[in-house]
């Protein structure tokens, strides 16, 4: 299991997302953290918009209702690529209410819902 | 390669046998085919009705070699009936199935992270292991540079360069086959399995050793496909996406009426020429009925259908080998997730169109129970081509052949909309009903990888349209002609009493049978003929047109024999009682394989009973509205 996220990240993610070059904080290095991400300094996958791209920090299974047993979002997506240090950018969104996303990973590219990214912590950049 | 030589050989020990493992949309399939061409066959791993796809070649030392295209996962971890079967065979979990002797990991080249890490996961089986990368050429026409050697030092495999859509592209990995399989006989048994389900932590260690082995061995990962983000931009467009879709859709309906329009004619006169010759060969009496007016004429019926499943398939298979069947299930999430479905349902529902019997089998993609369950109930409601032959001969029989809106649509084009439309509109509102009531709960979640576009390869098509084809044509050959003889039977036996004044099919089993029916149908005006109809039609839909051919023309004498059946039932039946029935068919209840099917892939009685009892009150109900409307509008 990855480390958990402290409570204080268990709100919905701020929907003011600053833009990607007004803020450039530094994500961990790529494959290496297992490091809970910095608090208040992310932001989720399934807040940021067409564009976007951002460095995955973490995963949080525990923000999204799922009905998988606990523990089986996070490893599936792990399987799917979405792991810490991975390089994903909102290439498309789909219709209506901008939903599902189409995200590319390092190479290759999913078709996810908005409401899964938000287990996804990420830093912009 | 040659057969013969090998053909000879008494062959006394099993076949070495190697399985295709991979990803999804890594060219396993376009392999399998390069590998074994047409010597292959399809058939279904017991108990379950995951397609097990098995192969035959000759390896360069010659020997017979088998291969087994497994259903594509990500993990070992299995999420899916079909992905189950992939973990089962692998770990030699099944009975009567041997686990493979070397595995052949096929990965996408320009895509190896993810196949990498369940690369590492195959290796813990403790099995030889080969790893294909294929579609070489397109990650070089990328820019992108994988150093084989390196690769294999890293991951401690041979490692293989493929290109599956060429002839040559396979050379490579067949020397590879022979080398491992030196290799095992001299080795001896394999290792132990030393797999367990990964946890989470197990996940990221294999990722982190992906990357370890990704940073020895790629030289330049190259850029994305530059074609497919730009194809993307506009075929996932808010504005323009769906409408594409849709019309990707509709000319596909369009193509499936157009195209088969000819061989269906072909197959019409083909099929009276030997309605005749056989007529004209046999001495009159019970054998010649039994073969020209049981057999030939019923399974016909059914093999006239043939061209349209065909285009309609064509169509299935260029829409998933481009890679396109992924994009419109993104675009129908947001739309399907409105009634509860989850956007993969889209597949299986599509497919309904042709034939339930693929589009519930294709609902294994699925991975939640709920999910699949509701899909697989709402699948029979699609419009599938077996009701096409009763909707086109009632619309024929009833329906003016004229135009409306100033003359730009057809009237008889219109209602086959509507009916089509019905059985949609419908199938959305029993999807909504039951995941609020029986599935409720959360979607699963998409999880779905959009692969990147390609052309179709002519031969991958070829291969997959004609074991359709042979299914199809398996289906006729049994289950439809077993009906057929026994519908004949039905309908000749007891003959007519001697002085008898009604037509001889009155006295029968079937007129028997109908009889005892009608009472109950004809609160839907259903008139006795039609109940005697139906009774076959619930084994087959398509069959009911056939069975009212054979009801009229053995209950009339003389010339309603040549006259057409739509001629035939303008006459006998109201128009209320003619819309009656195109509402029943909408809801139609089922044929004996869509339930056998629903039973399977279920594993429960429970839910095909449902769906019988779910569906007849519908057809029932909808029916009855029907006739009771038009009846009162039109003072019948």
């Amino acid at each position: 299991m990855t480390a958990p996220v402290s409570g204080s990240m268990s709100g919905p993610a701020s929907a003011a997302v600053p833009s990607p070059v007004a803020r450039m904080t530094p994500g961990p290095a790529p494959g290496t953290s297992s490091d809970p991400p910095p608090v208040g300094d992310g932001c989720r996958l399934g807040s940021l918009r067409k564009g976007q791209r951002a460095v995955v920090t973490g995963l949080d299974e525990s923000a999204v209702a799922t009905p998988l047993p606990p523990g089986e979002l996070e490893r599936r997506m792990i399987e799917m690529g979405l792991i810490e240090g991975a390089r994903v950018e909102i290439l498309h969104e789909g219709f209506p209410g901008s939903d599902p996303l189409a995200v590319r990973i390092n190479d290759h590219t999913l078709a996810m819902r908005r409401a899964e990214a938000h287990a996804v912590l990420v830093t912009l950049g | 390669m040659s057969d013969s030589a090998v053909l000879a050989a008494p062959v006394l020990v099993a076949p070495p046998r190697i399985a295709l493992v991979g990803n999804p949309n890594c060219g396993k399939t376009a392999l399998f085919n390069a590998l074994t061409g047409a010597r292959q066959k399809v058939a279904n791993y017991p108990g379950v009705t995951v397609e097990r796809k098995v192969g035959e070649f000759l390896s360069p030392a010659g020997a017979r070699v088998q291969v087994i295209d497994l259903p594509g996962t990500y993990s070992l971890r299995a999420r899916s009936p079909d992905e189950e079967v992939t973990r089962d065979v692998v770990l030699g979990r099944f009975e009567h199935e041997t686990p493979p002797d070397v595995m052949v990991c096929v990965a996408d080249a320009t895509n190896l992270r993810l196949h990498l890490r369940l690369v590492l996961e195959l290796k813990k089986l403790g099995r030889p292991i080969i790893l294909a990368l294929n579609m070489m050429d397109v990650a070089e026409a990328r820019g992108c540079r994988v150093d084989a050697s390196a690769l294999s030092a890293a991951l401690g495999v041979p490692v293989v360069p493929t290109v599956a859509i060429k002839r040559t592209g396979v050379v490579g990995l067949l020397d590879q086959i022979d080398r491992s399989m030196m290799v095992m006989a001299a080795d001896g048994p394999p290792a132990p399995c030393g797999w367990s389900e990964p946890s989470a932590r197990d996940l990221r260690a294999y990722h982190q050793e992906v990357e370890a082995i990704l940073a020895a061995a790629l030289r330049d990962a190259g850029k994305p496909s530059l074609a497919t983000q730009r194809i993307d931009a506009a075929l996932l467009h808010p504005a323009i996406g769906l409408p594409f879709l849709f019309l990707v859709l509709f000319l596909m309906f369009q193509a499936v009426f157009a195209w088969a329009a000819l061989p269906m004619d072909m197959i019409d006169q083909g099929l009276g020429w030997v309605q005749a010759a056989a007529g004209a060969a046999l001495p009159e009496g019970m054998l010649k009925s039994l073969i020209t007016d049981g057999i030939i004429a019923g399974v016909g019926s059914v093999v006239i259908f043939l061209p349209q499943i065909l285009v309609l398939f064509l169509f299935i298979l260029i829409l998933e080998s481009t890679g396109y069947m992924a994009r419109a299930a993104f675009l129908l999430d947001r739309l399907m997730g409105g009634v509860g479905l989850h956007g993969r349902a889209f597949i299986p529902l599509l497919s309904s169109f042709a034939c339930a019997v693929p589009g519930i089998m294709a609902a294994r993609t699925i991975e939640n129970r709920a999910d699949r369950l509701a899909t697989i109930m709402i699948a029979p409601l699609m419009t599938c081509s077996a009701r096409l032959p009763v909707y086109t001969l009632i619309i024929a029989a009833f329906v003016p052949e004229r135009t409306v809106a100033g003359g730009m649509i057809g009237l008889q084009g219109l209602v086959m909309f509507t009916l089509y439309a019905a059985g949609i509109l419908s199938a959305l509102a029993v999807a909504f009903v039951l995941k609020r009531t029986i599935f409720k709960g959360a979607r699963e979640p998409l999880l779905m990888e959009l692969p990147a576009y390609r052309l179709p390869s002519p031969r991958d098509l070829l291969i997959g349209l004609l074991e359709r084809a042979r299914i199809f044509l398996a289906r006729a050959g049994t289950v439809i002609f077993a009906i057929m003889i026994l519908l004949w039977f039905l309908g000749t036996f007891p003959g007519a009493p001697e002085g008898a004044t009604g037509p001889a099919i009155d006295y029968s089993f079937a007129g028997m049978l109908g009889h005892a029916l009608a009472p109950l149908l004809a609160p839907i005006g259903f008139t006795w003929q039609i109940a005697i109809a139906l009774v076959p039609g619930m084994a087959a839909r398509e069959v009911a047109v056939a069975a009212l051919g054979t009801v009229y023309a053995l209950s009339e004498t003389g010339d309603a024999l040549s006259g057409s059946l739509s001629g035939v039932l303008a006459a006998d039946w109201s128009l209320p009682t003619a819309l009656s029935l195109l509402a029943w068919f909408v809801f139609a209840p089922q044929c004996v394989s869509t339930l056998s099917v629903v039973k399977r892939e279920t594993n429960s009685w429970f839910w095909m009973l449902v769906m019988i009892a779910y569906m007849t009150l519908l057809a029932y109900g909808a029916a009855f509205v029907t006739f009771r409307l038009s009846s009162a509008l039109l003072g019948g």
